[in-house]
């Protein structure tokens, strides 16, 4: 174990010299670390208000996107999205839960890495990980009858969990920085789910994995008659109860006191006497292992189904741009979540207004708008209090530093 | 008389303080300009009010006698103010040019022109004797270094008004005649200096008057040259201060610590910095580690607390061999540590003041119980250190360590470690940037941890510091043990020649 981790080690380090050797490498690594420091000083750099007037922002953006397009459709076509979770009444309110559910726990994943000062991009790679084992349950263990969906979930989160050590343990005992290290798994990822699907589930007819057994699917139970005819699961039930113990970890305990610590200041850690390696490593595992438990989500339904593909799952990559919004905190990761699989849902039917591919592209501008003004907002308010009369105070907390 | 900066009623309020009550300062064109004040006075507020960082809630700035509306630090340069800031802000990856151009960057099509930047900063550098080297990573120059590149950067952005936050608190003695010489040379050429300080020398050395706060407001603004130290200590406390710590003599017993022939390495010079150093010190004893800044000291403390780890020798805590321990099972075994960088090691400055109170016990029972904090119990572990240290806070136990005054910063970082109660109290540079009745108080507690049997290891840069503390002196030159003395048969001049390397003995 210890020699693959060296050579492998040796390989990224490689890597990262020859990348941070190039000025662009440099800028973005700089950019990087910023992003990182920024996120995991959150609760005292922003606040609540500033993530709703991000949102609005990212909507306003993503209207200024359809006007351009096709005016005629604009207007109708924004309230579409806007009230996507409401077209078909409750169906899409359950529909708008089941596709908010792997956004919610890959953001929640990238969230609470960003709370121990480590940026996971690499959440794709491990939902990816996740998804193929849970699957891979779900086609071949039958025989677990009644507890099949749940092994095939657990399977899941090892699988991404797995996946997350990578980075974790090579940061951690390498020193190769976690960006890098999990860009290149979530290519790895993809190729090996690729083969591994291949190899022991493959449905060469539809070119594509295997459906995982009926028995393996998350069930609906009360929720399928409660929201009629919606894919709706109790997935959502279990990320909530994921989320409050996520909450509690991190607010109420050593343990996240230690990885809190370790996030804010690694140094003052160090000297505390905290095994700041060790945590870090646990903490790509944690977060690895809410990714992973996003793909068992994700696939463990009727109708989902791992294809052979080339360019990792975007789920992973929406996680960032979740955690961010919802300001690394569990809850506000809840909510953010909640309000992508309600544009999602939104843009489900603006494609009768859109083509498929242009409502694709406005529903990433609302998303990832909303979170990159938040990194503007400072820039944003200082102009409004410009302009704001003399006498009117504004303090912007970010500045002390 | 012209002046350049006028703050005129300035008022500034924080949640639950008055951190600026009323304050009027004018600074002269060519003048140095001293404020004066106890930690938390709102010295620091005062000058990120005029910088930008902070806007007032009442009263007006002047920048040469036209009224000012100074939103940002960017509205600050362009008046041309500059800020050296009480903790440095250089960014430790960058070289010291890109620091200095950082944020004045020229560019030319979308790239950086360093060439240029880097001739103006040799040009700089060589007027006003700085001694900068645009090339070298700031993570490998020296305290003082670090300050002439932060002068630097603001003569860069052509400041006329030079704001200095405690700029000597963590030089040598040298480097500090070396940074007078420097300030004497900018306000002879007609630039406004504002310069914080606890050290009424330096203020009697360069200033032409001085502005004493207290609690946020402004006592009175003298003429240096009309008043006396003992005066001003006066006017800051606000009663009247004794200089000199009174100290029983030593009741020394056993020892508590040793270290036998133990090296350091340290990864950035690549090369063993401390070199096979014994010495123990003894309960009831106060064991002062002097010398010239850069002689090991620094690493002498990181390894023997742990985090460095020794390249040679032993480590003994109370007759146990302790030389495999990790930092946290020294902490455990009785060493406290008061750090030389209290903003790196000794806070998580995001942290709140009682969460960083049990930094080192909050695995222990009664902070936690199961596995979970216990919210309670750590508030009011923080709120007894706070009254007992007289560490001023402008909201008690949940205030962000972030937002307080260095100098109570400082002190929240001496009550954690004393009172953890441990055999060994290791403290580097420990009234760094105190004023001086909170100096009075930290020696006074220092020395009640020797009265209470406790072992003391103080390292200090600080000649006073030394005579006042020890009851044992070690003089560390380049990584070695050159000599112990008697603080009573032993002078500053002596001591000099051997922190200097011109003088060494044999230790027993
Ligand atoms: N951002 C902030 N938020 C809340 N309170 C603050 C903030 N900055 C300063 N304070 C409070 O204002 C008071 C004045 O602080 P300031 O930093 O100006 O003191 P100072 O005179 O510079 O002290 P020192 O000598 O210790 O550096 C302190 O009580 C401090 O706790
Ligand atoms: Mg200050």
């Amino acid at each position: 174990m210890k020699r693959i981790l060296k050579v492998i080690g040796r390989f990224f380090l490689r890597l990262q010299q020859k990348l941070s050797e190039t000025a662009f490498g440099r800028a973005v690594g700089k950019v990087w670390d910023r992003i990182t420091k920024w996120m995991a000083a959150r609760p005292n750099s922003v606040s609540v208000s500033s993530s709703f007037i991000a949102v609005i922002a990212g909507l306003l953006f993503g209207f200024i996107v359809m006007l351009i397009v096709d005016p005629s459709n604009a207007l109708s076509g924004f309230f579409t999205i806007l009230l996507g979770p409401f077209q078909q009444g409750l169906r899409s309110v359950g529909d708008t839960i089941f596709y908010a559910v792997p956004i919610i726990l890959t953001g929640l994943s990238v969230a609470f890495a960003f709370r121990t000062g480590l940026f996971n991009i690499g959440a794709s790679g491990q939902l990816y990980i996740g998804a193929f084992i849970a699957v891979y349950i779900g086609v071949q263990w039958d025989f677990l009858g009644p507890l099949h969906w749940i092994v095939a979930m657990l399977g899941g989160i090892f699988g991404g969990a797995l996946w997350g050590s990578i980075p974790g343990l090579l940061k951690a005992f390498r020193n190769v920085h976690e960006v890098v290290a999990s860009i290149m798994l979530n290519y790895m990822a993809i190729y090996l789910v690729n083969g591994l699907v291949r190899l022991f589930i493959f449905n060469p007819t539809l070119n594509r994995a295997q459906g995982p057994e009926d028995s393996s699917h998350i069930p609906q139970l009360f929720l399928g008659e409660l929201f009629p005819r919606s894919s709706i699961n109790i997935g959502i039930f279990i990320t909530i109860v994921v989320i409050i113990l996520i909450h509690i970890v991190l607010n109420k305990t050593t343990f996240g006191y230690e990885l809190k610590s370790v996030g804010f200041s690694p140094d003052a850690a160090r000297y505390a006497g905290m095994k700041e390696k060790r945590n870090v490593a646990l903490s790509f595992i944690i977060a690895g292992g809410l990714s992973g438990l996003a793909g068992a989500m994700m696939f463990l339904v009727p109708g989902t189904y791992i294809r052979i593909v080339d360019v990792p799952l975007e789920e992973g990559f929406t996680g960032i741009a979740i955690a961010l919004l919802g300001l690394s905190s569990p809850i506000g990761v809840l909510i953010a979540g909640l309000f992508y699989g309600g544009i999602n849902r939104g843009g489900y039917f603006a494609q009768s207004l859109y083509r498929e591919e242009i409502v694709d592209v406005i529903i990433a501008v609302i998303i990832y708008f909303s979170a990159l003004s938040l990194f503007t907002q400072k820039m944003i308010a200082k102009y409004l209090s410009r302009r704001a009369k003399r006498d009117v105070q504004v303090q912007s907390k970010g500045d002390v530093r | 008389m012209e002046h350049t900066i006028e703050m005129l009623n300035i008022t500034k309020e924080f949640p639950g303080i008055k951190a600026n009550d009323n304050i009027n300062l004018r600074v002269r064109k060519g003048e140095i300009h001293a404020l004066l004040g106890e930690n938390g006075a709102g010295k620091t507020t005062l000058m990120s009010v005029l910088f930008g960082l902070y806007q007032a809630d009442e009263g007006e700035i002047r920048v040469w006698g036209d009224k000012a509306d100074i939103r940002n630090p960017n509205d600050a340069n362009d008046l041309g103010i500059g800020m050296v800031h009480q903790h440095f802000k250089l960014v430790n990856r960058f070289t010291v040019a890109e620091n200095i151009v950082l944020g004045a960057e020229d560019t030319h099509r979308g790239f950086l022109t360093y060439d240029k930047a880097v001739e103006r900063i040799k040009s700089l550098s060589r007027q006003y004797n700085l001694n900068v080297d645009p090339h070298a990573m700031v993570s490998d120059i020296s305290v003082g270094h670090q300050q002439r590149v932060e002068i630097l950067k603001m003569l860069y952005r052509d400041a006329e008004i030079l704001i200095l936050d405690e700029p000597t608190a963590s030089l040598t003695p040298q480097e500090i005649d070396e940074l007078m010489q420097i300030l004497k040379r900018l306000a002879s050429e007609g630039k406004s200096i504002v310069f914080i300080t606890h050290k009424l020398e330096e203020i009697r050395r360069i200033a032409d008057r001085v502005t004493i706060l207290r609690d946020g407001k402004q006592i009175d603004t003298v003429e240096v040259k009309n008043t006396t130290n003992k005066n001003l200590a006066e006017m800051m406390v606000g009663r009247e201060v004794v200089f000199r710590v009174e100290k029983a003599p030593a009741r020394i017993e056993e020892p508590v610590f040793a270290a036998d022939s133990i090296s350091v390495y340290s990864p950035t010079v690549r090369k063993d910095v401390v070199k096979n150093t014994s010495f123990d010190v003894k309960s009831g004893e106060i064991l002062v580690v002097a010398g010239i800044e850069g002689n090991g000291q620094s690493e002498l403390v990181y390894g023997i607390t742990g985090l460095n780890p020794l390249s040679g020798g032993r480590l003994y805590l109370n007759q146990k061999d302790i030389t495999g321990y990790d930092i946290r099972e020294r902490s455990l075994a009785g060493i406290s540590h008061i750090p030389e960088d209290r903003q790196r090691h000794g806070l998580v400055l995001d942290f709140s003041l009682e969460y960083n109170m049990i930094l080192q016990n909050y695995f222990q029972t009664p902070f936690q119980s199961r596995g979970f904090l216990q919210f309670d119990v750590i508030r009011e572990h923080a709120e007894r250190l706070i009254d007992n240290f007289d560490v001023r806070t402008s909201i008690g136990a949940p205030t962000l360590a972030r937002s307080m005054s260095g100098g109570n910063q400082q002190k929240a970082i001496l009550a954690r470690e004393i009172d953890r109660g441990n055999d060994l109290l290791i403290a580097v540079q420990p009234t760094r940037g105190l004023d001086v009745g909170a100096i009075e108080s930290i020696h006074k507690q220092i020395i009640a941890q020797r009265d209470a049997g406790k072992a003391v290891l103080i390292i200090s840069y600080d000649l006073n510091e030394v005579f006042t503390l020890a009851d044992r002196i070690l003089v560390m030159y380049e990584g070695e043990n050159v000599g112990e003395f008697d603080p009573a048969e032993t002078s500053e001049s002596e001591l000099g020649l051997y922190m200097s390397g011109s003088k060494r003995r044999e230790t027993s």
